[in-house]
């Protein structure tokens, strides 16, 4: 028990608090629900002269995130936030600070995308950036969002990792909700994630060129090096959360398992919807039931074995999604899921259960359900269908 | 766990209220999670707001279907919002209503009933209908889910000591009827 009392943030204000103490040099980016107070409160952090930064107003996500970029790649600390149709605007460049490797730091407050429009939360927003090479985490809390923000920028300043990084927080449900939150002091956060000044390219004394044109001889090679680049970043992420767990007591490991070794039935999730299940699982326990949960905090790059790990003695899995991928086999987290049971050479039944789209709650019951879909197909050993839509009328 | 489920109006303050009665509770060492539905709501509509307290971590995420206690902001609310939905025996209403707990047993016979006059209070003291410091008052007198000292320093650090007087006047002021 940490005997100082807690601060009592939601999960933006515990972001913008880590940002100040993070001393970051450039802010930019446009406002949209439900990451605005990220921005509103560092602008009042720098107002006053609490956080030195260059606070740079810009006419729209895209703009936020190309004047990141660059001022990464002329040596400053950054940060920018977004959401749902803001995320998206920033989508070509996602792809380009990547492949320069520069460590912008971005917080995505999970938003659904129009149309119709809608400000809650899911994650229609994240799903479409899987694929632009960035380090992308999820957190369950606001303390776990504090706690990421000082992570990721020791990460993704390492020398070995130089990438940019995305910490995936759920709209509304954890950026407007007020919890407790153990913030580490100053001093704490600055001996742990100092800035790292070699990072520095661009410079007017000396001139260079980067991201220039590139012709079919080198250009798969260079693609291949920041793909490379981002799995070789996983065993780094893992020491740090170890490390950060030595400083303060909290670490999150790359995937979040509960009671999944003696389970029959397991649930894999990313997001606030884990803390849910984790008490639905605690709950179902205690009545003799044989389940498990895992969450992922990591997603991108995707930790097969950790999750293999927890998953592998399951004799049946649901696999959640809060995003619909139209078209596509399945959702992108049972893909990726079925993908790594194939790869380790399993075949454990599994179901895809979509759920929580555009804001709609998601209840113990409505994981208690899930559960008993699953128990139906331990008994009949039968897979009647491999989709669930939880709590969609037809 | 405690659940709590604040009914008011646009610009009362309800997210206000769930996020001060957290942080009282947090003072004295328990855990708490404050939220509100969010939505296109305007000065004067509806507004839902919740709190969890409870001594330990809080994993649920949900909204809070079956609250412990109510607390409406709005003296007209019960008018026009079911506010005993999925309220359980054992669960106690906190009323802002110039009427007494005995009157209101007649609409909400099955459940323990506090009232408190909070917009005459808010009035007098604030000189605005804004009754979410009056009514934690008021829900600290019916439940005792927090220390009042706790919710006047939280209600102090945030406003001033006219919010601090006028939680303490609704402390008093508030009448209880058992079920």
């Amino acid at each position: 028990m940490q005997k100082v009392e807690p601060f009592l943030l939601s999960g933006n204000l515990a972001i913008a608090y880590a940002i100040k103490q993070l001393n970051v040099d450039v802010v930019s980016a446009y406002p949209i629900t439900p990451q605005t107070t990220i921005i509103e409160k560092i602008s009042e952090y720098v107002a006053k002269g609490e956080l030195k930064a260059n606070f740079m107003l810009v006419e729209s996500e895209h703009s936020a995130i190309s004047a990141c970029l660059s001022a990464a790649a002329s040596g400053a600390r950054v940060f920018t936030s977004s959401s749902s149709q803001g995320l998206l605007l920033m989508h070509e460049i996602l792809f380009i600070t990547s492949a320069l490797r520069l460590p912008v730091v971005m917080v995505v407050a999970n938003r659904s995308v129009s149309a119709p429009i809608n400000i809650w939360n899911d994650h229609g927003d994240i799903m479409p950036q899987r694929d632009t090479g960035w380090i992308q985490f999820f957190v369950e809390s606001a303390q776990e969002a504090y706690d990421k923000v000082i992570q990721a920028y020791r990460i993704a300043e390492d020398k070995r990792v130089r990438l940019p990084i995305m910490v995936n927080m759920d709209g509304i449900v954890l950026s407007h909700t007020y919890e407790p939150v153990y913030p580490l002091s100053d001093s704490e956060v600055a001996s742990f994630s100092p800035w790292n000044l070699s990072l520095k390219r661009l410079d007017p004394d000396n001139p260079l060129t980067i991201g220039g044109f590139c012709y079919p001889d080198y250009y798969f090679e260079t693609r291949y090096q920041s793909s490379k680049a981002l799995e070789d970043s996983l065993p780094i992420i893992s020491k740090v959360d170890k490390e950060f767990g030595k400083l303060s007591g909290r670490s999150y490991g790359l995937v979040s398992p509960l009671k999944c070794d003696d389970a029959d039935a397991i649930l894999v999730s990313i997001g606030s919807i884990s803390t849910t299940i984790r008490a639905t699982v605690k709950k179902l326990r205690e009545k003799g039931k044989k389940v498990g949960m895992v969450s992922l905090k990591l997603f991108r790059p995707f930790p097969l074995n950790e999750l293999i790990k927890s998953i592998k003695n399951a004799k049946a899995i649901g696999i959640i999604d809060r995003a619909l991928s139209p078209g596509a086999v399945a959702g992108p987290l049972f893909t990726d899921v079925t993908s790594a049971l194939y790869l380790s050479k399993m075949s454990i039944p599994a179901v895809n259960f979509f759920v929580g789209l555009g804001g709609r709650d998601v209840k113990v019951e409505d994981i208690e359900s899930m559960f008993a879909n699953l128990k139906k197909i331990l008994k009949s050993g039968k897979i009647e269908k491999h989709s669930y839509y939880v709590g969609l009328r037809e | 766990m405690i659940e709590i489920r604040w009914h008011g109006r646009g610009g009362q303050g309800a997210v206000t209220a769930t996020e001060l009665l957290a942080k009282a509770a947090v003072k004295q060492g328990l855990n708490a999670q404050a939220f509100a539905m969010f939505g296109p709501e305007r000065r004067g509509s509806p507004v839902v707001a919740f709190t969890r307290i409870d001594k330990e971590p809080i994993e649920v995420r949900s909204h809070i279907y079956e609250p412990d206690i109510v607390v409406t902001l709005d003296p007209t609310i019960i008018n026009i919002v079911d506010i005993s939905t999925g309220l359980k025996p054992s669960s106690t209403l906190v009323i802002n209503s110039k009427s007494s707990p005995k009157e209101l047993k007649k609409s909400f016979p099955n459940f323990r009933i506090a009232t408190v006059d909070a917009t005459s209070i808010a009035l007098k003291r604030l000189g605005v209908p804004i009754t979410n410091t009056v009514m934690l008052g008021a829900l600290v007198k019916a439940t005792k889910i927090v220390e009042l000292s706790n919710v006047e320093k939280v209600v102090s650090e945030r406003f001033n000591r006219i919010n601090v007087e006028a939680v303490k006047e609704a402390f008093n002021e508030t009448v209880v009827l058992e079920a």
